[in-house]
């Protein structure tokens, strides 16, 4: 089956993990297109995907798989592969081994071309937010849809308003990114992501380097714009307090305005953990899981 | 040390590679869509407006100083009255297309590869590459067709205002009444020394620009990168620049002075 002109192909029960053994394994059962973009289809899969730089191998067999709507937390120290991870997705470095899908198509294939149409269902937000310093922020976060669509600049000028209103930066919006804090500058860098709302939104540190206060200002974003905005993410940290903030809390909309609240069962369950070691997966599972992990690495780690 | 010159070497082609690549790639991207033409607009006043004043003190100070070292030489064998000759024939020839593309380097190169160099390292490059942006069509292709339209244009500007200064340098300094000068200038010049001051510069501009975005696209190291960057987009582009006038001018000697 295809989509977007390419083979999109899960293996059915894929959900939550990728054990196919190889490409070849998981092109043998395909899904209709309805399955691939409803619900519970995956929008990430990694499958054994390896890579070195020169001598150093900075991943190993990496598999997994992200659900629609889910949300992946990857863990690990610094240097453990983490970000690497997030640009493998967008096609900004090739794996050396292995598999790589988004949205039904395979990643490590496309030419840079062809990319640009995958990227354009995605968002990154860079660590410190890697806004374009000579432009404002109404530049920053209407840079898509100024520079590839034909809208009028009515309609991108209100559409950019709407996307910094939801990140509580409206007033900001003729500044230039040196006029605006840490924490601000991760703000419309999320603002700038989602102008197109796109299906995955990636976060590379997103809270590193912010003060307590900040960060989960920024955590309340992440997790606005998981369950109002049904935006599947993957969020990169080594800020377990983040992490957690992450996966056990929910946005509700009430009368108008926004709450955070703790997430039940069924929402907490879909918010994932994966630790990276030395380039390997050492555990992968819900907050609950990890929190009462004996392994002795994850208890330091959480320590 | 057998291996320390290999991996040099090997680093060497590598880069020689990336830099062919990166200028097919801008070549191709220069004829297909999506082409931003707010951005080369914007290349065009940034390179060639922007450089206007230093390639018009630079070209007329170079004609000045050719008419009064050259004067006194000429002097000996009694062919003061040929000086603007001598110094229209420099300046179309060589040091127009050749002074204007080294303080083009000096002044574009160098900044082409810190501003690109700074994206890298703060992640800007790949930040657009994520939205959707190839930094090939949007950053290279508009500086490259900047570079290649605009140091012709910069250069017939100093070759006019270096023979000006020598103009002026032989009717003030060294008595040549001034129908003399011209007329020795429009005696000596012949269509082919304008062929070889206007060939070069288009080939020094796309030498100067694919060298400036190669090495800024491929700085690493944070500030300090983008430092090491700079200077050595500078060296290369100008030893490039005197390299690439070499063979260009005994090419067009060869072909348009049989």
């Amino acid at each position: 089956m295809t989509a977007g002109g390419r083979s999109l192909r899960v293996r059915p029960g894929a959900r939550g993990s990728a054990e196919a053994d190889t490409a070849d394994d998981l092109a043998e059962q395909s899904v209709t297109r309805e399955e691939a973009f409803g619900p519970g289809s995956p929008v990430v899969v990694f499958d054994r995907v390896s890579l070195a730089f020169d001598e150093e191998e900075v991943l190993r067999d990496i598999s997994f798989t992200l659900i629609k709507g889910h949300t992946k937390l990857i863990l690990g120290a610094s240097g453990a592969g983490k970000s690497t991870i997030l640009k493998l997705i967008l096609g900004l470095i090739k794996a050396d081994r292995g598999v790589v899908w988004v949205n039904g198509e395979r990643v490590d294939q496309l030419d840079e071309e062809s990319l640009m149409a995958v990227r354009a269902d995605l968002g990154m937000v860079f660590q410190e937010g890697a806004l374009f310093d000579s432009l404002t922020v109404r530049e920053n976060v209407g840079f898509r849809l100024y520079e590839q669509t034909d809208q009028p600049l009515d309609d991108i000028g209100r559409r950019v308003e709407g996307v910094l209103g939801f990140v509580g930066l409206s007033e900001y919006i003729d500044r230039m990114p040196s006029e605006l804090s840490g924490g601000q500058r991760r703000r419309v860098a999320i603002a700038r992501a989602m102008i197109t709302k796109p299906k995955l939104l990636l976060y590379d540190e997103p809270t590193t380097g912010l003060d307590p206060i900040t960060a989960s200002t920024v955590d309340d974003e992440i997790v606005k714009l998981r369950d109002l905005e049904s935006v599947t993410s993957i969020v990169v940290t080594h800020q377990l307090r983040d992490a957690f903030y992450i996966a056990t809390h929910s946005a509700v909309p009430d009368d108008g305005r926004v709450r955070i609240v703790p997430a039940t069962g069924e929402k907490a369950e879909q918010a994932e953990f994966i630790m990276l070691r030395d380039g390997l997966i050492v555990f992968e599972g819900t907050a609950a899981a990890l929190r009462e992990s004996a392994d002795p690495y994850l208890r330091t780690f959480l320590s | 040390m057998f291996t320390l010159f290999e991996q040099r070497l090997k680093s060497a082609l590598l880069d020689v590679q990336q830099y062919v690549i990166l200028s097919a790639a801008a070549l191709r991207a220069s004829v297909t869509r999506p082409f931003y033409f707010h951005d080369v607009v914007e290349q065009f006043d940034a390179i060639g407006v922007g450089s206007l004043t230093v390639v018009a003190l630079t070209g007329l100070f170079t004609g000045a100083v050719l008419a009064l070292q050259t004067g006194y030489t000429l002097d000996q064998f009694g062919a003061r009255p040929l000086v603007g000759r001598l110094v229209s024939a420099s300046m179309v020839k060589e040091l127009g297309p050749v002074l204007t593309a080294l303080m083009i380097t000096g002044r574009v190169g160098s900044g082409i590869a810190a501003e690109l160099g700074s994206m890298g390292v703060t992640e800007q490059l790949n930040a657009l590459r994520a939205l959707g942006t190839d930094p090939v069509r949007k950053l290279v292709v508009p500086r490259l067709l900047a570079g290649v339209a605009m140091v012709p244009v910069l250069t017939v500007v100093s070759d006019f205002l270096g023979i000006a200064g020598g103009w002026l340098v032989a009717s003030v300094q060294l008595r040549v009444a001034s129908s003399v000068y011209w007329s020795s200038i429009t005696e000596g010049l012949v269509i082919e020394d304008a062929w070889m001051g206007l060939l070069k510069p288009f080939v020094l501009g796309f030498v100067i620009v694919t060298v400036g975005c190669h090495v800024g696209l491929g700085a690493r190291g944070g500030t300090q990168g983008v430092g090491r960057a700079t200077t050595k987009a500078v060296v290369v582009a100008s030893v490039a620049v005197l390299a690439v006038d070499f063979f260009m001018t005994k090419l067009m000697v060869f072909v348009l002075y049989p």
